[in-house]
């Protein structure tokens, strides 16, 4: 199936507005290529799909300035879980590709919904860094309010958030907003029964939710051959009734196109779509993770021609939308947001111990006020 | 995308008729929810069976014709499914309330209710704010099968962030059930089983008028949540319950003053927030305590009163605290729930443990009636 933005169900709608899967021909419309959907390749070489445009040169230079910036921030992060500013950060580490790709087919009305690996895609979204980061330095559980930007706090329960995203979606199309719901979860996450809960209401109230599974081969140690062995995740669509596609999750491209034809589709009232990216987490799970004990160097080094940055590089170049001077100046850029990111995590933040009673309920109960009076005459003993 | 209209639909079927005479605490459920939506078109109801079925307890019943499906409608088979959506729902402004059917099927939505829909206001520093209700149909007395009759309420009462509500009159089904809707807070909402069908005559018309009253004033807890009440007045001793073990302690407490001996009986109505206040007053006042709940006693909500009233109280009190709760057996087959259920005489042998001295009324000369002989257990 290629997911067009525009195109109609594929089938005729059932009395309750859900195209009918039940032929043979509905059902290999809503299957994924035979390959992931791939617009540049790892030498930095466009193809002409017969499915997808290749974004036009000044949105993928955007995108690339955003690649640029996300592997900074990655970087710099890890840095800070190093000197001990920072609890644990997952890092997205040649993930940047699907980072950068998920807030960019978003409008503003839209929401994002991310996992804890997916700080990128926050901070591409909108939500400044340091906001971002406050789950992971500790100071919070969230750092930022999820209406100003419409993004949900990261999830770090797995698929849990996607029936959340569900129910945005459901309230969204109550209420005659236009509204799409994009949906982050790993390839892990697809063992979760929440995944199936969420695929089946998305499909079954026709929500325009579109799921995106980062496939980074690994559900920390597990393999994917281990967490499960349907053809490729992208498959699974078509339990539900919605399309499937697979997409190289290097090419920044190739996501831009595939995911935004879901989103399109989704807010034409086409439904949800499941769209899973081929990728490869380069670093270990997070900084307490040992990755040497499940999986070889070389496998690792097998990923490292297949860059996201680099073959975008590659092919803008060639294009003449990007020189040296331009590098310089989006390498700049970049550090000036890493700089910015370090300047705040490395100035100490002390919580406000009072605040453990606030947010729990919205009148606070006699029990926890009598707990907050303990706790403030402890403060005050000093 | 079709926009669809959230407002209530005064389509050609009328509010269900309860005004006046007997209501069943099913139907004072059935009322408040209506009057909810009425009230406020953000409130949506869904859930397995909702909809043109109206509920299995038929609880919903009438909601769908009255509000249209787009207010109240069927959801897939799937727990975890109806909570999630739920939180995903509230948070994009809408006032979900669902139903679970039964206490043990919504453990599949556990890590929803205490993950989520528990947290994510704190998560958030406030910023979303979760209003929503989740419906449960709970505990026994009514011989179902296995995962029909759990009483789950300390699952959820020791997760903070939730609001626990069991009522035990058909008056407070109403009222409770229209605060909870307008509460900004997630709500576990235990309708006792065995109560659906019993009867009072509750003047509904001016409940209704108060819980307009708050619809208009922002006035959140006007429906009792937070506030125990006193079910029953007494100087010897207090029993203090909530949900379905309320009815049982008032019949014991009558019992007991066949027998002489004066019992203080207090419904809690909200597990959290739990309220000390009126709980300590009336221990203060009978210095005797006696906690009834069905779920199996061990850590239970049964044992936190008994621990808070030990602790507050002590000083007042003339014996230990005592609980008189289900085993800590799993909920038994139905021909032998009566043994498992703390019943009338259960009770009031624990309330003979009071170390009442010589000279107290209902000392031990009093006790054995033909009432506890003809149960023909410890019913």
């Amino acid at each position: 199936m290629t997911i067009s933005p525009g195109r109609p169900p594929q089938a005729a709608p059932s009395s309750n507005g859900v195209p009918d899967a039940a032929s043979g021909a509905a059902v290999q419309n809503l299957l994924p290529s035979d390959t992931p959907v791939q617009l540049i390749d790892a030498n930095g070489t466009a193809s002409v799909h017969p499915s997808y445009l290749l974004p036009a040169g000044d949105a993928l230079l955007d995108a690339y300035a955003q690649l640029v910036t996300g592997r900074r921030i990655n970087d710099q992060a890890n840095a800070l879980v190093r000197q001990g500013r920072m609890a644990v950060y997952p890092s997205s580490h040649g993930q940047e590709a699907c980072q950068v790709a998920a807030a960019a087919v978003l409008r503003d009305q839209d929401w994002l919904f991310p996992t804890y690996r997916d700080s990128v895609a926050v901070m591409s979204r909108g939500v400044d860094p340091l906001q971002v980061l406050t789950l992971l330095r500790g100071d919070w559980h969230s750092g930022y309010d999820p209406y100003e930007h419409r993004v949900a706090p990261q999830a770090t329960p797995l698929a849990t958030q996607l029936l959340h995203a569900v129910g945005v979606a459901h309230a969204a199309k109550l209420k005659g907003e236009d509204t799409v719901v994009l949906a982050l979860c790993g390839d892990g996450a697809t063992s979760e029964g929440d995944f199936h809960e969420a695929l089946n209401f998305a499909a079954v109230f026709h929500l325009p939710v579109v799921f995106f599974i980062q496939n980074n081969q690994y559900a920390i140690s597990v393999p994917l051959r281990n967490q499960s062995v349907a053809p490729s995740l992208a498959h699974k669509a078509v339990g539900y009734g919605m399309p499937g596609e697979r997409v190289d999750g290097n090419d920044v491209a190739a996501l831009l196109a595939v995911l935004g034809a879901a989103v399109e589709r989704a807010r034409e009232g086409g439904g949800p779509a499941l769209v899973e990216a081929h990728t490869y987490r380069m670093q270990p799970h997070t900084n307490a993770d040992d990755a040497t004990r499940y999986r070889t160097a070389e496998e690792v080094q097998d990923w490292v021609p297949r860059d996201p940055l680099a073959r975008t590089r590659t092919y803008l170049r060639g294009l003449g939308l990007l020189d040296d001077a331009r590098e310089t100046e989006l390498a700049a850029d970049a550090e000036a947001v890493a700089a910015a990111m370090r300047d705040g995590l490395n100035a100490d933040v002390v919580p406000d111990p009072q605040e453990l009673f606030e947010h729990v309920y919205t009148r606070r109960t006699p029990q926890l006020a009598e707990q907050a009076r303990l706790l403030r005459s402890e403060l005050d003993r000093g | 995308m079709a926009a669809t209209s959230t407002q209530a639909r005064p389509a050609g079927v009328p509010a269900p008729e309860t005004d006046g005479g007997p209501l069943t605490f099913a139907k004072a459920l059935n009322a408040a929810l209506a009057d909810e939506m009425a009230a406020d078109p953000a409130v949506v109801v869904f859930g397995e069976d909702v909809g043109p079925l109206g509920g299995v307890f038929r609880i919903t019943d009438g909601l769908t014709a009255r509000f249209g499906t787009d207010r109240c409608f069927d959801t897939p088979l799937a727990e975890s499914g109806i909570m999630g959506m739920a939180v995903g729902m509230a948070m994009n402004g809408l006032r979900p309330v669902v139903e679970m059917q039964f206490d043990a099927f919504a453990y599949p939505a556990f890590e929803q209710v205490v993950s989520h829909a528990a947290k994510m206001s704190n998560r958030t520093r406030g910023k979303v704010k979760l209003p929503l209700v989740i419906r449960i149909p709970y505990a026994g007395g009514i011989g179902g099968v296995e995962h029909h009759c759990d009483s789950s309420e300390s699952y959820y009462a020791h997760t903070p962030g939730l609001t626990v509500v069991a009522p035990a009159t058909v008056a407070d089904a109403y009222s409770l059930l229209r605060a909870a809707v307008r509460l900004n807070d997630p709500v576990v909402f235990l309708e006792p089983k065995k109560l659906y069908w019993a009867k009072e005559t509750v003047d509904l018309p001016a409940l209704r008028r108060a819980a307009d009253d708050a619809v208009r004033t922002g006035t959140e807890a006007a429906g009792g949540i937070g506030t125990a009440a006193v079910a029953r007045s007494g100087t010897d001793a207090t029993l203090i319950a909530y949900g379905p073990s309320v009815s049982t302690a008032l019949a014991a407490a009558a019992a007991a003053e066949a027998e002489g001996r004066s019992l203080e009986v207090i419904d809690l109505r909200s597990i959290v927030p739990y309220d000390d206040a009126s709980v300590d007053a009336s221990v203060r006042r009978t210095g005797r305590a006696v906690v009834i709940a069905e779920a199996p006693g061990f850590a239970s909500v049964a044992s936190e009163i008994a621990a808070r009233v030990q602790e507050r109280c002590f000083h007042s009190l003339a014996a230990p605290v005592l609980r008189v709760t289900g085993f800590d057996v799993p909920y038994p087959a139905p021909k032998l729930e009566h043994w498992f259920l703390p019943g009338v005489d259960r009770i009031l042998e624990a309330v003979d443990e009071l170390q009442w001295d010589e000279g107290d009324a209902g000392d031990e000369g009093a006790v054995e009636t033909e009432t506890r002989a003809e149960a023909g257990g410890p019913r």
